[in-house]
């Protein structure tokens, strides 16, 4: 058996995968067996089963996700949607983006399997506008599987159709929000939608919708493939599966590696990421993204689960570290980071449009010597208002304050000694900014 | 029939009961938080959210704090405006929490908004100045900089300030998603947000006015206020009734100097909920308007008219109307059911003329429609409350312009069954939209052109007039009654068969019709279709359309008066010796050689009215009136609703109300019943008791003698108002005497109580700590309900739910004839309407004079994109620019009524077109929403 299910086909010089090779190593098998042999109702088992759960950062459970979505006659008159998330924009994270330019079919794969599962017979993949190296060998993909009879009218003889579209994002973060996504795949405002109704049971056009990230639907055609059981057995910890995770900053090897859940930090960080560079030290990490809390080397032995780095303060998030050493000011790390949040912002609603610009001058004022200690007890208070969750519209602006509010219970002293000293004292060394 | 539907909604009404900082309430089930507060009139801000556009929850500035049971002592922030009531719901407003909150929401709103409100013309009324005071947000913590934008030219009606923005969405949620615009839209993101349009340009709705008040604050403006500027505060109002169609709409207008400054919208929960159409708020500005007749006039015989004064003026009347018989009189649609009544009564019924125009027909079988069709006329919540809508003949954006806005909520109808069935909550705006993406509430017209409802409409089907009445009695047929229609095509057929099933699927059916075809047979068959879907649903409401103000008032007034033809034909046989014409341009009502005649055969001719006009230039004595800003009256609307209009001008001594004038002429007569009429109210007595049909006029208002609970009349000026004693003081240092008011319950005052004021003398909503409109809910039943001292108006007519039929002939079907086309009325909100025409923003709205042919004609005509045609009648020509209509029938050609050079084209008549090259480009004219046409 396969311990790297999600990187299994992926070659040394990064050059893409595509038909050929793809079913050489066994792709659309899974497909074609489970088409022939396997309900839509099985399927949802399996994956309700292996205890998936969403890769794009938030880690709700995949199979409960997709208990939601209306069966047979309940769904009503029209389509159903399967919409791929692959606007990979989270600060620092740059793991779908390695499936998506070098195996489009895996991802392919596990859409078809995931609209079956859910009787989808129209299916989007949202791409990042910048991904257009990925964009072009997504359509090839796409191409070969309608020739190949994978995609389109009675797929394999099986009686299932189904429609797969590339749609290239006009480019924001908040399209990774599952309900911005929706709106501007209808060609609205990308402004996250009030829930209820969920996608669900109401998405895209009206109609029921999957949103699902790009590496939560290529452990699709693995499950289905291997078992709920095997896929439970990759683990390590108390989650299920294996997980691109990443590592970016001042290490020795920065990239991202496929590993089981439940990998300690530690060995993510000394062993993959190859430790620290000479002349650096850790600070601190946000372990799953720009929008998680930090961490620091005190939090090195916990293992990357969803809830035993959500004990410790954070959030796993997309699983792929952005590094803080000691020679890189936190406050400018932070600024930048809050700076663009603000330029994510959609605008909507006031506490995420009008108050992280706000942060973002406080900060502003820290670097440049001028913030006092109103100042500080403003960012906090600030911070507070735009990161508490349900004060805002979405969670573009709770995510944003998470690396503020956490550099302010780390890293405080940093912030004092700013106010204190009338200026950044890491500006005079190397690359402070 | 009219309890159907309130009982329906009061079965979905549970109240349940919550908890506010420690007291009881009892509210609504599954009304929001928001709106369960401020019904029970405490205060919690708000700015995205909006009665008539439910709730998004974007500002966040209506947070509370929510407790999950007894033990809880955190609680946990939510907005007001997103969450549901339930019952034993546990809240607080005052919490510190809470109050912290919404003191964070305020400031981060102020960090971009401009220190302006000295210099902004919302200050004084503005939301956003009372919801910062009530939030508590006063010391400025942000040091940084501001954002700033460019503004736009919006046109003639609307400023733009972009700077001021809050970015509450409410602009373009309420000109997109509420009144259908598409030139307006949120643009840019994070807090560059920008709304406006694409590039400066005049916004294209016909509700686009509604920003000024939708906006809570100084971004969207009316632009002639901004420009001849005064304060709220300093306005002087009245609780006014627009005179630009018969719809009816509530105005507020408020004056300063002498001048009408602004209208604004004058909330009637059953005419027109929050809002006005453009005509309505920027149109009744002609009583400023340099063509006012200032003085009496006579003329000798040189042509020139010399000034009277008020007494030469009545001696002059007196002379013309007194030597002997022959005194007939033509009255107006546009005047008041005072003036025309005194008018009828002092000629005698058999010497009236109503003066209605080439509709005159069409208008008398639309008013026997609405008196004996027994069906019951919707009000504005009927019309919205529709689940099928059945339109014949009427472009309803342009004939009433505020029932189009209505049905674009009806239309909805359908989503919102959907969301509820979600457990959606209808004020869930984003979510009720989300599901219900393009489903609508069918709504199918049968018109004779293009029309701006065509974006909501299931079908827009285009017929000429004679073949919708032939439809629309195949339709009734169809249903049971009436006649059967031979002839009928394959289409037509299987339209009659949709529009059957759609019948019998819906249980709230609305047919609108009206007299905008000029056509008889329309509103017959429309009567017909009435009836028989009547006969199936017993909730079947019908609205049937008619030109002008008091048109339906006139029509009630005296169903048998003269028609225009008929007095023509009695001057020709000499029998006028004078003819007093009240309020009536008569060459805007028929054609320039019928007016001639008419005129030519009357030896004296008495022109009253506001304005000079063609039909003044020819009178011998001609005398000023008041507008309806300057004096009383009553008229009545499409719904048979009977509304007091009240001034907010004083006016002068020499231009007196019509009526003023008449029965001074009545004392002269010995017509002693008249002349004994002192103030309105008797006026309005006698009319009630000499025509049954207008029994109703008298509880339109209360009466003069009304007082308020500590015994005063109802104010005209605000609390704040500084005109008593700062207004002259450039001029003298005394305080002007307070102006008497004798005929209504209203003064020229300050003084006066607010709270419980009957809706009729309402002058304008102002309550403590909210100064802007907003605060409308503080004298509201419950949010979007009636006001609490009572609608204004009396309906007149109530349906006797005995369903009757029209005259059922069937008209013979539209025949094409080579080398003639048969003329179709069309309307146009700027400049089918003569009054607002006067009117500065309106007169800049308005376009041309062209003629729509069908791209059909157009080809067979062999016009380029620049050429014109000239149409000969009568050996007169008059040569226009040409609009082509995708959907006009071929063989007919479109004129704007109205338009003073069209005046001469009759509806239904055929005209030979000719060709005229290279005569002029028009500008682009919209259609409907994405189909442009050009001359």
């Amino acid at each position: 058996m396969i311990d790297r299910p999600l990187t299994q086909h992926l070659r040394q010089d990064g050059s893409p995968v595509f038909m050929t090779d793809y079913r050489g190593g066994g792709g659309y098998e899974g497909l074609r067996r489970v088409l022939a042999d396997s309900s839509p109702e099985d399927c949802l088992q399996q994956v309700k089963d292996s205890r998936l759960r969403g890769r794009g950062g938030a880690g709700f459970p995949t199979g409960m996700k997709w208990s939601f979505v209306p069966m047979g006659e309940k769904a009503g008159v029209g389509p159903k949607y399967l919409i791929a998330n692959a606007d990979e924009m989270e600060p620092g994270t740059f793991k779908d983006r390695i499936i998506l330019e070098q195996d489009p079919h895996q991802l392919i794969e596990g859409m078809i399997l995931a609209s079956y599962a859910l009787q989808a017979n129209v299916a989007y993949i949202f791409l990042r506008g910048e991904y257009t190296v990925a964009a072009e060998r997504i359509e090839t993909a796409i191409k070969e599987c309608y020739s190949a009879g994978y995609l389109g009218e009675n797929i394999q003889g099986s009686g299932y159709s189904l429609e797969l579209h590339l749609h290239r994002s006009a480019g924001r973060y908040i399209c990774g929000e599952e309900t911005a996504l929706i709106s501007a795949l209808e060609g609205k405002r990308a402004n996250p939608r009030p829930k209820p109704p969920f996608p669900q049971v109401s998405g895209l056009w009206g109609r029921p919708t999957i949103v699902n990230n790009v590496e939560t639907l290529c452990n699709i055609t693995h499950i289905l493939t291997h078992g709920a059981q095997w896929y439970q057995s990759l683990g390590i910890g108390q989650d299920s599966g294996t997980k691109l995770f990443g590592a970016s900053g001042n290490v020795n090897n920065p990239g991202c590696w496929e590993l089981p859940m439940g990998t300690p930090i530690r060995e993510i960080l000394e062993q993959h990421a190859g430790g620290m560079r000479e002349g650096y030290t850790l600070r601190g990490f946000l372990p799953g993204g720009g929008s998680t809390d930090f961490l620091t080397p005190d939090h090195l032995d916990l293992a990357m689960d969803y809830d035993v780095i959500g004990k410790a303060g954070s959030r796993m998030g997309t699983g792929t570290m952005i590094i803080l050493d000691d020679r890189h000011c936190p406050i400018a790390m932070v600024r930048n980071l809050s700076h663009f949040f603000a330029q994510e912002s959609c605008g909507f609603c006031t506490p995420c449009r009008d108050g992280i610009p706000w942060i973002v001058q406080l900060l502003d004022r820290f670097e440049s010597g001028q913030a006092t200690e109103a100042d500080l007890a403003l960012l906090e208070e600030k911070a507070r208002f735009i990161g508490g969750m349900g004060n805002t519209h979405c969670a573009l602006a709770p995510g944003a304050m998470e690396p503020v509010t956490s550099a302010l219970k780390y890293f405080r002293d940093d912030f004092e000694r700013h106010i204190h000293d009338g200026r950044c004292h890491y500006h005079s060394d190397v690359g402070g900014h | 029939m009219a309890d159907v539907i309130i009982t329906l909604t009061l079965e979905g009404i549970e109240m349940a009961t919550i908890t506010i900082d420690d007291t009881l309430y009892e509210v609504a089930d599954g009304a929001n938080i928001l709106e369960a507060v401020l019904s029970l009139g405490l205060d919690l801000p708000y700015f995205c959210w909006h009665p008539a556009l439910g709730s998004v929850g974007s500002c966040r500035q209506c947070a509370v704090l929510q407790f999950q049971n007894e033990e809880d002592e955190r609680g946990r922030i939510v907005m007001g405006c997103m969450t549901a009531v339930s019952d034993g719901m546990l809240l607080s407003l005052s919490n510190d929490k809470a109050v912290d909150f919404r003191a964070d929401v305020i400031e981060s709103l102020m960090t971009n908004h401009p220190h302006d409100c000295p210099v902004c013309a919302e200050g004084g009324e503005c939301h956003l100045q009372d919801m910062t005071v009530m939030s508590g947000h006063r010391n400025r913590r942000y040091d940084g900089l501001k954002n700033t934008h460019v503004n736009q030219d919006l046109g003639p009606l609307i400023n733009h300030e972009m700077n001021r923005c809050i970015a509450c969405y409410r602009c373009t949620r309420y000109y997109r998603d509420y009144a259908g615009g598409t030139d307006l839209a949120a643009m840019g993101s994070h807090d560059h947000v920008y709304f406006g349009r694409h590039e400066d340009g005049t916004l294209e709705s016909e509700f686009a006015g509604n920003l000024v008040e939708v906006c809570p604050t100084g971004v969207f403006t009316d632009k002639a206020l901004v420009n001849d500027y005064t304060r709220k505060w300093d306005l002087q109002s009245a609780p006014s009734i627009c005179v630009g169609c018969a719809v009816g709409c509530n105005i507020a207008p408020g004056e300063r100097y002498g001048r009408l400054k602004r209208i604004h919208n004058r909330y009637n929960h059953e005419v027109n909920g929050y809002f006005l159409c453009d005509r309505g708020r920027f149109g009744g500005s002609f009583v400023n308007s340099d063509k006012r007749l200032l003085s009496a006039g006579w003329k000798l015989d040189d042509d020139v008219f010399s000034p009277l004064n008020s007494e030469q003026a009545l001696a002059q009347l007196q002379t013309l109307c007194l030597s002997g018989d022959g005194l007939y009189a033509i009255g107006s649609p546009r005047a008041s059911l005072e003036s025309n009544w005194m008018l009828r009564t002092l000629v005698g019924r058999d010497k009236f003329c109503s003066g209605f125009g080439a509709e005159d027909a069409a208008l008398r079988a639309t008013v026997s429609a609405i008196v004996e069709g027994g069906v019951h006329t919707a009000t504005l919540p009927e019309v919205e409350a529709a689940d099928l809508v059945i339109i014949l003949g009427e472009d309803v954006t342009q004939t009433a312009p505020r029932l189009a806005l209505a049905l674009r909520q009806t239309v909805r109808n359908v989503g919102l069954e959907q969301a509820a069935t979600m457990g959606v909550q209808y004020w869930q705006d984003t979510a009720v939209r989300n599901i219900a993406q393009n489903t609508r509430t069918p709504l199918i017209e049968l018109v004779t052109a293009s029309t701006r409802l065509a974006d909501i409409a299931s079908d827009t089907v285009t017929f000429a007039p004679a073949d919708i009445a032939r439809v629309g009695f195949a339709l009734a047929h169809a249903l049971g009654a009436g006649p059967e229609v031979d002839g009928l095509s394959s289409t037509d057929i299987a339209l009659v068969a949709r529009l059957q099933a759609l019948v019998d699927n819906a249980e709230r059916p609305l047919i609108i019709s009206g007299c905008s075809s000029h056509n008889v047979s329309v509103v017959a068959a429309a009567q017909s279709v009435a009836a028989a879907v009547a006969q199936k649903h017993a909730s079947t409401r019908v609205v049937y359309v008619a030109p002008e103000a008091n048109s339906v008032g006139l029509g009630l007034l005296d169903p048998n008066a003269l028609s225009l033809e008929e007095i023509g034909a009695a001057a020709r046989n000499g029998e006028i010796k004078t003819l007093v014409v009240l309020e009536n341009d008569l060459y805007r009502r028929a054609p320039k050689a019928q007016v001639d005649a008419l005129l030519g055969s009357v030896a004296n001719l008495v022109v009253l009215d506001t304005m000079e006009h063609l039909t003044a230039e020819a009178a011998q004595l001609v005398l000023p009136v008041a507008s309806y800003a300057e004096c009383e009256g009553t008229l009545v609307n499409n719904e048979g609703r009977a509304q007091r209009f009240y001034p907010p001008i004083t006016a002068s001594e020499d231009r007196p109300p019509a009526w003023h004038w008449l029965r001074s002429l009545a004392g002269a007569m010995k017509h002693s019943s008249l002349a004994e009429l002192t103030q309105i109210d008797d006026v309005i007595d006698a009319i009630a008791t000499d025509v049954p049909l207008l029994a109703g006029v008298i509880d339109a208002s209360p009466k003069a003698s009304y007082r308020d609970r500590v015994g005063l009349k109802a104010a005209r000026q605000p609390h704040r108002y500084s005109g008593r004693t700062a207004m002259y003081a450039n001029k003298t240092l005394h305080e002007p005497k307070t102006q008497a008011d004798d005929d209504s319950a209203l003064a020229y005052s300050m003084e006066g109580e607010s709270q419980s004021l009957p809706g009729a003398l309402r002058s304008f909503v102002w309550d403590p700590g909210w100064n802007s409109n907003q605060s409308l809910h503080k004298f509201q039943d419950e949010i979007g309900g009636s006001l609490k001292g009572g609608s204004s108006g009396a309906r007149l007519i109530n349906a006797t739910g005995h369903p009757v039929s029209g005259r059922s002939d069937v008209p013979d079907a539209f025949e094409r004839r080579q080398g003639s086309w048969c003329l179709t009325p069309q309307y146009r909100l700027y400049g089918s309407d003569e009054m607002s025409a006067y009117a500065t923003p309106v007169a800049e709205m308005m376009t041309g004079a062209p003629i729509t042919l069908s791209p059909a004609d157009v080809e067979s005509l062999a016009l380029g994109a620049e050429d014109g045609v000239s149409i000969v009648i009568d050996e007169l020509s008059v040569d226009c620019a040409v609009i082509i209509d995708p959907l006009l029938p071929a063989g007919t050609a479109g004129f704007v009524v109205g338009h003073p050079e069209m005046l001469n084209l009759r509806a239904g008549s055929y005209v030979a077109l000719e060709k005229k090259q290279d005569f002029m480009r028009v500008p682009e004219v919209i259609v409907t929403d994405g189909v442009r046409a050009h001359g």
